[in-house]
């Protein structure tokens, strides 16, 4: 009975969630492979630092997946991103190659940003991704000077700006949703709300009980979607892209999520319970979710699952043995890139 | 009058600039509080709004820190922003932008982008406007690698080092003392560009070098010209940018004379002079000296309302003519 009313759904696409009607069951399958592509990835950047091949710190986005995923799904290649310290997903849900991020990691010539930056400033330009930020909100302004730039230079361009939980409290947050709905700019505010701003849940340092009621304050629409369900994700976004191209202003998307790791690697997560953690892990995790409703709705089957799984751990393993055979930088260009080099 | 010798006010000089850049390159374009029909708090951008348009001359909410950052993303992606602080004090609001974001950004992305974002400061004190509005915070921002820093010292220069900073594809910092707003000189029609990190001799003398800045240039020369009266030959070096400095310019004119005074505005402690004195202490113009070096800066207080307190807490031309005249008579 479950199969043949499986195939009558799948006959009718009509009474899917949004990304089975808008996108080709080629893209769909491309979408996992890519949310394994960021969970893998960070897996692997997590491995590489605890054996000491990586050093500093990075903040993982793992459990998150379905949420950069889906904000990136209706983007155009040269639409534009900030990106915040949780970045890694952004990166690569925007078009990024995992071998020049973890050659960035790594601090060699062949990363994005040719070891000077590592996993807190990672960026593609060419992708669109105008880097991820070491300082909460820092993008935010950032982002709104980029759709400036494409509403004064009429190139049609979309710019995206993720961020946290954390940076709605910051004032940068809210003098740039100011600026852009003033000006009616192409912009669209992310907020990934995973909880916990650091240690301090949104709960204690938030006055409103959803961030996207905000929006209000700013006379744009706030949008709360479920973060770990990528198909309500990107149908947000959709709409936001829309708007956003058709001049009528920015949009405010509330993605409610969560981390499964810590903070950063510093964190003894004593701020919430193992219980929490494990909950969201088993019963909410965005990537087991999106793999079932594929199958379920026949657009994949578990030889094509495993072929997926098979090809990202490939992928990564080929990109950790990139980074370490790449070459360091010279010390001698130490000082490069602190100023324009004259032509 | 002669076109050669026609005179514009300092402010009228960077007005004019700045409508040069936007006829030149239709990326140029202005953003900052009350520039529009207000015409800048200081009338600096004037009536540019009405040539230009409400679209190219941006009023901005109040809103620095994030203002800066919206120019800070324009430059990156492609526009040619020139972004005022009503006054320099308010860069205290936009320090994360300037500092993390468009100091950093080409840096550490990598070289893959350019931040041509030029931020203008009205400075200085002398306006009555007390501690929150007077403040020269150039040295702050002359301590971030990224950041170029530029004090011009007069109209001529205000006019050709803003059209340099335009052009330049790196972050340029402006600091515009106020008090020379007024201040009228030569200004050549048309478009010429002043290189920044290149000082400038005002006056060539044989017996000390002061290196001064910004509105101290213009003190540093009326001194000058008192102690000419007492046989004592003064050559001042305006330093007009503080990063990158001109350390050669200085170097030279400190083997010539032997004997160096520092003077600027800002607070002593921790500025311009510090740095001066010590790139000549660690160059081979060391040895050339007959004498302490001098620092004469801004008193360690905020600046007062009181005018006559306000008058002492920055040097004056009587304080360079002594300080001068104690060097050079070897008193120190």
């Amino acid at each position: 009975m479950a199969g043949a009313s499986k195939a009558a759904v799948v006959d009718s696409r009509a009474n899917l969630p949004f990304v089975y009607r808008q996108y080709s069951p080629e893209q769909l399958r491309e979408v996992l492979h890519k949310m394994y592509l960021i969970r893998r990835f960070e897996e692997g950047a997590e491995e590489c630092y605890t054996r000491g091949l990586i050093h500093g710190t990075m903040h993982l986005s793992i459990g998150q997946e379905a949420s950069a995923m889906g904000i990136c799904m209706p983007l155009a290649e040269d639409d534009q991103i900030t990106s915040t310290h949780r970045g890694h997903g952004h990166c690569i849900a925007k078009g990024a190659e995992v071998s020049r991020m973890f050659a960035e990691f790594f601090g060699k010539t062949t990363g994005y940003c040719k070891g000077r930056g590592g996993s807190m400033h990672i960026a593609d330009v060419a992708k669109g991704n105008l880097g991820a930020n070491g300082i909460v909100a820092g993008g935010i302004p950032i982002a709104v000077g980029a759709a400036l730039s494409s509403k004064m230079m009429k190139t049609g361009k979309v710019v995206v700006s993720f961020f946290g939980d954390g940076a709605n409290n910051e004032g940068a947050f809210h003098e740039a949703l100011n600026m852009a709905a003033v000006w009616k700019l192409p912009v669209i505010f992310v907020c990934e709300n995973n909880g916990y701003g650091m240690s301090t849940s949104t709960a204690r340092s938030t006055a409103v009980k959803n961030i996207a009621e905000r929006a209000a304050a700013y006379s744009m629409p706030g949008v709360i979607v479920n973060g770990n369900i990528f198909s309500e994700v990107a149908e947000a976004s959709f709409k936001a892209v829309e708007r956003a191209r058709a001049g009528e202003g920015p949009t405010l998307i509330e993605s409610k999520t969560y981390r499964h790791r810590g903070h950063s690697k510093s964190d003894r997560n004593r701020y919430r319970t193992k219980e929490e953690i494990e909950d969201w892990m088993a019963n909410r995790d965005p990537i087991t979710l999106f793999e079932t409703e594929l199958r379920d709705f026949g657009f994949i089957d578990d030889q094509g699952i495993q072929a997926i799984r098979d090809a990202v751990a490939k992928e990564i393993a080929d990109g950790i043995e990139f980074a370490k055979a790449s070459p360091a930088p010279e010390i001698a260009t130490l000082q490069n890139y602190v100023y324009t080099e004259p032509a | 009058m002669d076109a050669a010798l026609r005179e514009l006010s300092y402010a009228q000089a960077i007005q004019e600039a700045m409508a040069i850049a936007m006829d030149m390159d239709e990326r140029v374009f202005l953003m900052g509080e009350d520039i529009g029909v207000y015409g800048g708090a200081f009338q600096v951008t004037g009536d540019l709004v009405e040539r230009y348009g409400a679209e190219r001359v941006i009023d901005t909410p109040i809103s620095e820190l994030g203002g800066a950052g919206v120019a800070v993303g324009a430059a990156v992606t492609g526009m040619r922003p020139i972004f005022e602080f009503q006054f320099s004090d308010f860069a205290t609001l936009g320090m994360e932008q300037i500092v993390n974001q468009a100091a950093k950004m080409r840096f550490m992305l990598g070289g893959e982008v350019s931040v041509p974002v030029v931020m203008r400061f009205p400075a200085g004190s002398g306006t009555g406007a007390a501690a929150q509005h007077s403040q020269s915070l150039e040295a702050w921002l002359g301590h971030v690698p990224g950041l170029k820093v530029i004090q011009p010292a007069t109209p001529h220069d205000a006019k050709g080092m803003l059209l340099a900073a335009v052009a330049d594809p790196d972050p340029v910092m402006i600091f515009e003392h106020k008090l020379l707003y007024k201040m009228k000189g030569h200004v050549p029609e048309g478009h010429y560009t002043v290189p920044i990190g290149k000082a400038e001799i005002r006056r060539e003398g044989r017996d000390l070098t002061i290196v001064a800045t910004s509105i101290m240039v213009q003190k540093a020369l009326d001194a000058a010209a008192v102690l000419e009266g007492e046989g004592i030959d003064i050559e001042v070096v305006d330093l007009r940018t503080i990063r990158p400095i001109d350390r050669q310019t200085v170097i030279d004119s400190v083997k010539k004379t032997s004997r160096l005074l520092c003077v600027y505005e800002a607070v002593k402690t921790l500025g311009i002079g510090a740095e001066v004195s010590a790139l000549v202490a660690e160059s081979e113009a060391f040895d050339y000296l007959d004498a302490p070096i001098v620092r004469l800066g801004g008193a360690e207080t905020p600046i007062p309302y009181n005018p006559d307190l306000e008058k002492a807490t920055v040097p004056q031309v009587p304080d360079i003519i002594a300080a001068a005249r104690d060097l050079v008579k070897g008193v120190r």
